[in-house]
């Protein structure tokens, strides 16, 4: 069979068509790529926070302890017996290291080596997501400080940054010193950073923070500090209301009555 | 050739050593290996039909974790307007209920690594630590 030139070019076409076939049919049955539910605004209009009675925490001896149980309990927090590789999401410190400003000769009989329960301030300028390389840490719409441990590379910059001592750093793998193991929430793994996120899975679903909840006494008030009507705003009203170092800038949204 | 006859027998050598994997997984039977995940026999369907968890069940993943984490939204719609919830633990491990026999089968086969376990929880694994 003689080819000339022309011939050549059909047969050539026809080839390069039919060896496109394949995947051009590939693009067009292409399955949908998937797509989630549209974002509602969830966080848009609130501003969470949390005020503290102290004259109700004082009053109820060793009351502390159950709310930073309930806590550590649902956030699968472990407990390592040394102080320096301790993980505190809700923990307790003195009066006079929590409010160092508010220290004067004449309160001192009164509040000293009271202990004062601390978590995370949630600050409204958070000087701790300013520090992350990787966005691990951010603050929500709704106030929150929020943590991505997926995304944490453990530089531990925000824990330099945080002036509170809020986020601790897991140095091993804490799942062997966890109690009880909370299927609900997941661990934590070696080089993660962690802090209190005021239980923002549990305000999703509508219920109060553990730490709230488990307090017998009402002495943690949790709410909308946008809403003027809310149990939190009211009870600001006719007492003297402290926030942990306001002069460092950061707003603290964690307020202490005293 | 000079010294052929060392050479050769050499070379044979050589070769026989080289190629060992290759004839010792076809005499062992391994080349004919294949993963076998393996599906709850109670549960029926997916989240997503078949082809599409099987190819794309890492996107899906890394969707759900950012849509929670990120924006906290904490329900999906499927293709077919059914609603479940983000969750690894809770949705897939419900029926999944052992990772080494599902996951791990296909990610071993592969040389697939992740570290979703180094925090997640699935269901086996703590009725496994109760014990």
């Amino acid at each position: 069979m003689e080819l000339n030139r022309r011939g050549f070019l059909k047969i050539a076409g026809l080839t390069f068509l039919g060896l496109a076939a394949k995947p051009g049919w590939e693009v067009v049955s292409q399955i949908k790529p998937m797509e989630s539910s549209p974002p509602p605004n969830y966080f848009s209009g609130k501003k969470w926070g949390m005020v503290i009675d102290l004259k109700k925490c004082w009053e109820a001896e060793e009351g502390s302890m159950e709310s930073i149980n309930a806590c550590h309990r649902i956030h699968n927090v472990p407990s390592f017996q040394s102080i320096k590789e301790e993980i505190k999401w809700i923990w307790t410190i003195e009066y006079e290291k929590t409010f160092p400003e508010h220290i004067h000769d004449f309160n001192e009989d009164e509040y000293k080596g009271r202990s004062v329960i601390v978590l995370c301030n949630q600050c409204d300028d958070p000087p701790c997501t300013k520090y992350c390389p990787t966005r691990a840490t951010w603050k929500r719409e709704d106030g929150i400080v929020m943590m991505d441990f997926h995304r944490c590379i453990g530089c531990r910059y925000c824990m330099a940054g945080c002036p509170y001592g809020a986020r601790s750093f897991n140095w091993r793998d804490p799942r062997p010193f966890i109690k009880k193991v909370n299927l609900e929430f997941p661990t934590r793994t070696k080089g993660v950073v962690e802090k209190c996120n005021f239980c923002e899975e549990r305000l999703i679903q509508g219920l109060l923070p553990a730490c709230v909840e488990a307090c017998k006494d009402k002495a943690l008030i949790f709410g909308d500090l946008n809403d003027p009507h809310s149990e939190i705003r009211k009870a600001f009203h006719g007492r003297h209301v402290l926030q942990r170092q306001p002069k460092l800038g950061t707003k603290p949204k964690v307020f202490y009555i005293v | 050739m000079y010294d052929g006859k060392k050479i050769i027998p050499g070379l044979i050598i050589f070769l026989g050593i080289v190629t060992y994997p290759i004839w010792h997984n076809t005499v062992s039977g391994k080349t004919g290996y294949v993963p076998k995940p393996k599906i709850p026999a109670d549960k029926k369907e997916c989240v997503e039909p078949k082809a599409l968890i099987r190819v794309n069940h890492k996107d899906l993943l890394d969707d759900w974790k950012m849509s929670v984490v990120r924006s906290g939204i904490r329900t999906y719609q499927a293709s077919n307007k059914k609603i479940y919830t983000m969750s690894l633990t809770r949705t897939c491990m419900n029926c999944h209920q052992d990772r080494k026999e599902f996951c791990d089968q296909c990610h071993n086969y592969m040389g697939v690594k992740n570290d979703c376990w180094d925090c997640h929880m699935y269901p086996k694994e703590l009725k496994a630590e109760v014990k």
